[in-house]
């Protein structure tokens, strides 16, 4: 298990492979569909995501008595939604860890390679022990605009376990699973 | 009866049923040390375990929920009493707002309204002589059940069980790890198209150690699982020995004109538990 903190270092993140195991803790922030968007028809963003990590999650969040927030559940959402803006986000932004589930594309992977970031796998449907990781929502952005699934939450995160599932390397697990895989049905069941 | 029911369906969304955590442990011992598939399954364990404790949803996405009704309770438990149980484990939290209109987009903030929750009255004896059984399916794993027409060419499959066998395995390989595998396959053989997916959804209903009454079924079922769980997509698709936790194979008449194939693929965290009254 790698122990990644924040702010997230380039040569740490050139540091790993596809199929290690690592544990993010420091502050992230989600973003998903909506926060993507708006990037890319060229809003501001509210944060500064150089050497950090952005989380595609639509987490359910509730209002605590002291006005903070807790998260009560949070899994990682289906990232492919994002391929066509990431690649773009990454090299403008610097953002070193993009955390999600699914994987994404071809373009995502050479980003990450160019400039230095790795696709993390959350484990999907694991929303309890994802809000455990969270130890402290310490701001919110695009509440109003976007609401709470799509907002951008800023999560401080402590031992939040994920799997190195696209590195800078240009090795993606998702596609070597799929091509092994295809072949070995294609054995099995003696078509293509 | 309706608090009795929403407690039933907490339970339901916040401890999965012993069958499928006891797989969920047997999957942990095959995958080796160190492997990004043992680190999915502890994580997965370790959220079963948290979810229990704290009453909290298993996942976030508290699906589709389908009532298996007896016919002998049905003028104690009815579509009314199943609704306002539904409404009052959403209020709490329990569930989540998971249901929208399709037209304009909103939410149906209550999760009830006509044709939510599905409801079906059943005849059965046995065990569920008295009972309401309950299925709540992400819709994540749903987005992965198929349909199959046979004969299917691209995939040679002809109209006996071994054009079966291939349309499920075809069936494994397209959905990956996207259903948040290791999954569970609910299959119907035969039926018509809406029949087939009503069976193959029934068939999540069994314990996934029990073993299909009709041998060639029973033979069938271990088959694919074992050739399933080759093809190495393993847990969340990362790569692994684990695929697949069961296949549970159930069947409908056709029409002569007609062989369905139908797949219901159900995520790791399959909920779904037994009121018995």
């Amino acid at each position: 298990m790698t122990t990644l903190n924040y702010p997230f270092s380039e040569s740490a993140v050139r540091a790993l492979h596809a199929g290690d195991a690592v544990s993010v803790n420091g502050r992230i922030w989600t973003g998903r569909d909506r926060f993507h968007k708006h990037f890319a028809d060229g809003g501001r963003l509210p944060v500064d995501f150089r050497d950090g990590a952005i989380f595609h999650c639509g987490p359910v969040v509730v209002p605590q008595a002291d006005g903070g927030w807790r998260v009560v559940a949070g899994g990682p959402t289906t990232s492919l939604r994002e391929n066509q803006y990431e690649p773009d986000f990454i090299a403008k932004t610097g953002v070193r860890l993009v955390i999600g589930k699914g994987g994404m594309d071809e373009r995502t992977l050479a980003a990450c390679h160019a400039c230095g970031a790795v696709y993390l796998q959350a484990v999907g449907g694991a929303a309890a022990v994802t809000a455990h990781a969270v130890k402290r929502v310490t701001n919110v952005y695009f509440l109003e605009d976007f609401g709470a699934a799509e907002a951008c939450w800023e999560f401080d995160v402590r031992d939040f376990r994920c799997v190195v599932a696209m590195d800078s390397r240009n090795v993606s697990l998702f596609a070597r699973v799929q091509d092994e895989s295809r072949r070995r049905l294609a054995a099995l069941i003696g078509c293509r | 009866m309706v608090e009795r029911l929403a407690a039933f369906i907490r339970e339901t969304s916040s401890s999965l049923p012993d069958d499928a955590e006891h797989a969920l442990r047997m999957a942990l011992r095959r995958e080796p040390k160190g492997s990004s598939a043992r680190v999915v399954v502890e994580t997965i364990l370790e959220n079963v375990k948290l979810a229990r404790t704290n009453g909290t949803p298993v996942c976030q996405d508290t699906g589709t929920l389908t009532f298996w009704v007896s016919e002998r309770l049905r003028k104690l438990v009815t579509p009314d009493v199943i609704g306002k149980a539904v409404e009052k484990a959403t209020a709490q939290g329990w569930l989540r707002r998971n249901t929208n209109d399709p037209v304009t987009g909103r939410s149906i903030d209550t999760n009830v309204c006509p044709g939510a929750p599905v409801v079906h009255y059943v005849t059965a004896g046995g065990d569920d002589a008295r009972s309401v059984r309950l299925l709540m399916k992400g819709g994540g794993s749903e987005n992965m059940s198929r349909q199959f027409s046979l004969p299917d060419s691209a995939l040679a499959a002809g109209r006996d069980l071994e054009g079966v066998r291939k349309a499920v395995l075809s069936a494994v390989c397209q959905a990956q790890g996207y259903g948040c595998a290791p999954g569970v396959l609910g299959v119907c053989i035969g039926g018509d198209r809406a029949g087939g997916y009503e069976e193959a959804k029934r068939q999540l209903l069994r314990n996934l150690a029990d073993r299909n009454p009709d041998p060639v079924l029973a033979r069938l079922e271990s088959r694919i699982c074992r050739e399933a769980n080759s093809l190495g997509i393993g847990p969340m698709g990362l790569g692994g020995k684990t695929t697949l936790l069961a296949v549970k194979i159930g069947t409908r008449p056709r029409v002569p004109a007609s062989f369905f194939v139908t797949v219901a693929y159900l995520c790791w965290a399959a909920r779904r538990r037994r009121l018995s009254l």
